[in-house]
């Protein structure tokens, strides 16, 4: 389960944005309303195409206002800026083809719309959550007592070997670690980490140090499971994603969806727990990197150098 | 060496690739002596089973002499040399299902338990050469193959079986059996098993070791119909008649106690329309399977009966009928075979004599001759009934 916590109720009590929603409706009505008057009032000739232009504009200026007053999300901020560009585009061409009569009032236009291009342009960056809070819930049953799974996690230095991201962890002191991670794009991301919560057999809890570049905390619980059935292994882990929904979107394009991620990551905890290793077929070569690798190497095996790779 | 391949839907290839190397600590490699192909390898053939990709070595019946274990295999259980007999499901040996003997729905053993949880709520145990939706294993219908956690994965034959009277014990047998024994059979019950293909046959094999009185066998082919009715077995043609009508009409109006469906979802029907009308959902996908035979399981037994279904199903089915199943008090039992539950039971029963699997054997080629042993079978030619291949 993914939680965004982003809020926009914040935005409703925003005077700039509101500002803004209320400008949208002062400029809707008069557009829509006297379309011909409107675009006399810009210096323009005043023709059926004009005053259908003058209309649409109208009508999403109304939109917009609407939502800003009504359900505001930067969303409607992004689509003003989308909106003032086409009006820019608009004036341009017909300062271009201008015959000459009330140029003065064309350029005056332009220059105004220009100058809110700038006022939405800053709304729309400042009003945008740039990272969102994730929190990731994940859970599973591993067939051993809740001693022994506490155990495999708690030497923290054998978590790379099931979770897909993690490159090393280096412990550093009695409380604190050296985390490396792969992030995507090919980059690595590197934290250091302190152990703020050790209950033996029961709990596990860590949070980033300062100045991590992506903070993240997170916990792991090991209750024993009904009718002497193992652990039930629940590990929560938050984090603040970079660029907010843009990114998360960005990141499934390649392949990232966190959730389940963090599922199979649990996935192979309990294939080492129970196994003892992480399971690798010849389609699946890579163990953890399973999911990253469809389509996957045809279930064959493989050859000399794809070996060497699996085993590097 | 030389493995048989998936080359797209309709099309198998033997091809060369590399010999198969360890790749987890309790691997073995097996030269692989007798391998044969499964009537749900042909669903494979068919493209009805997503996942699969060009190359993908086929086979999951197959049996050989270990030549090399991992450093893992350190309980000495397993040597170079050792004859086995593999398992077709991947076990761990050590979840919870493997411990309650749910061996085919090992939770530890399929690298791609994300997809197949996709597919069915809960990921399933690897298969070897079935799919990457059940791990990307590649099969052993090949010169070598591997065998993950061998320890738990590989019967040892000590005796002086053939391959032929023990292969089958990686799959077709323990698979009848298992669709017998979860028909929970008592003294006097007429069983009535649809499909007779190898594991049909097996089934009524297993329904008479098991005690039924009387075994009923429905297809459609001549000669299968013959090899079920050389072992004594009633047999019901359902180009011929209505099945269910025969069904009551050989039961006294009751029905048969116990039914199997040994067919699965490429299911025929003798009625034109009815069949016309799944082939065509099945073409358009709006439903994965084509379940004639569970269909008719349902509605012709006994009221408080037991259905049984060891065919393969992969998604979902159109037309089931739920109310006959629910108002008749219908127990309705099913599985991919739990094999490691019961090959040395079973190899018991073929050192006793009691089950012959050799009778099923109609066709034995060598393993470059693997895409005409595909056809033959597929297309039910030459009477065609089970394809032993010999690298």
């Amino acid at each position: 389960m993914t939680t965004d916590t982003s809020a926009p109720t914040a935005l409703r009590h925003d005077p700039l944005v509101r500002g803004l929603g209320l400008a949208s409706a002062l400029l809707g009505v008069p557009q829509v309303a006297t379309p011909g008057g409107f675009v006399r009032q810009l210096g323009l000739a005043d023709g059926p195409r004009q005053r259908m232009a003058t209309v649409a504009v109208g009508v999403r200026e109304l939109t917009a206002a609407a939502g800003l007053l009504g359900r505001p999300h930067p969303a409607w901020l992004w689509s003003r800026v989308g909106g003032d560009l086409v009006d820019l585009t608009l004036l341009a061409t017909a300062l271009r083809r201008h015959d000459g009569r009330g140029v003065a009032r064309t350029a005056a236009a332009t220059a105004g719309t220009a100058a809110v291009t700038a006022a939405d342009v800053y709304a729309a960056v400042t009003r945008t959550r740039w990272r969102t809070p994730v929190e990731l819930t994940a859970a599973t049953t591993v067939a051993k007592h809740p001693d022994e799974t506490y155990e495999l996690w708690s030497g923290l230095e054998r978590l790379p070997e099931f979770m897909a991201h993690l490159a090393e962890v280096r412990i550093t002191g009695p409380r604190t670690s050296h985390w490396t991670a792969s992030a995507p794009f090919g980059r690595t991301v590197e934290w250091d980490a302190e152990t703020t919560q050790d209950v033996p057999g029961q709990l596990i809890a860590w949070r980033s140090a300062q100045g991590a570049v992506v903070g993240n905390s997170g916990e792991v619980r090991f209750h024993p499971a009904p009718g002497g059935h193992g652990t039930e292994v629940q590990v929560t882990l938050r984090y603040s994603l970079p660029a907010g929904p843009l990114g998360r979107a960005v990141a499934r394009y390649f392949g990232e969806e966190p959730h389940q991620q963090l599922d199979d990551d649990l996935r192979r905890f309990k294939q080492i727990a129970e196994a003892g290793e992480v399971i690798r077929s010849e389609g699946a070569p890579g163990g953890k990197r399973a999911r990253a690798e469809f389509p996957q190497h045809p279930a064959q095996p493989l050859t000399e150098d794809e070996l060497r790779e699996v085993r590097s | 060496m030389k493995a048989n391949c998936w080359a797209g839907p309709d099309s198998v290839e033997v091809r060369d690739v590399p010999e198969p190397a360890l790749l987890n600590s309790r691997d073995a490699i097996v030269r692989v002596t007798s391998t044969a192909i499964c009537g749900s390898d042909l669903h494979l053939l068919d493209g009805y089973v997503p996942t699969m990709q060009d190359g993908d070595v086929l086979g999951h019946e197959f049996m050989g002499e270990v030549v090399e274990t991992g450093p893992g295999m350190t309980d000495g259980k397993l040597r170079p040399g050792d004859r086995v007999v593999v398992p077709f499901p991947i076990a761990c040996g050590a979840c919870a299902s493997c411990r309650a003997e749910l061996y085919s729905c090992c939770e530890n053993t399929n690298p791609n338990a994300g997809l197949a949880e996709k597919f069915f709520g809960h990921p399933t145990a690897g298969i070897y050469g079935y799919s990457h939706l059940t791990g990307g294993f590649a099969g052993g219908q090949a010169q070598y193959a591997r065998v993950v956690l061998a320890d738990v994965n590989a019967l040892k034959i000590e005796s002086d079986l053939t391959d032929e009277q023990v292969l089958f014990l990686s799959d077709i047998l323990p698979t009848g059996y298992m669709g017998a024994e979860m028909c929970d059979i008592q003294e006097g019950d007429v069983v009535a098993v649809w499909g007779a293909g190898p594991v049909g046959q097996f089934a009524m094999d297993s329904a008479r070791v098991l005690g039924a009185e009387r075994v009923i066998a429905i297809d459609k082919e001549t000669y299968r119909l013959e090899m079920a009715a050389a072992e004594g077995y009633t047999t019901i043609d359902f180009e011929d008649v209505d099945v269910r009508s025969a069904l009551l009409e050989l039961t006294g109006g009751r029905g048969p106690d116990k039914c199997v469906d040994a067919v699965g979802l490429e299911a025929t029907h003798g009625a034109t329309h009815v069949r016309l009308y799944d082939r065509a959902k099945q073409a358009v996908r709006s439903e994965t399977g084509r379940p004639h035979a569970l269909r008719q399981a349902i509605t012709s037994c006994r009221s408080g009966g037991i259905v049984s279904v060891v065919g393969v199903y992969g998604g979902l089915l159109d037309k089931f009928p739920a109310g006959a199943w629910m108002n008749r008090s219908l127990t309705l039992r099913a599985g991919q075979c739990h094999v490691h539950r019961y090959m040395k039971q079973l190899l018991r029963l073929i050192e006793q004599r009691r089950i012959d699997p050799t009778r099923v054997i109609t066709h034995r080629l060598p393993l470059s001759e693997a895409p005409r042993g595909y056809e033959l079978f597929k297309n039910k030619e030459d009477g065609c009934e089970k394809v032993v291949l010999t690298p």
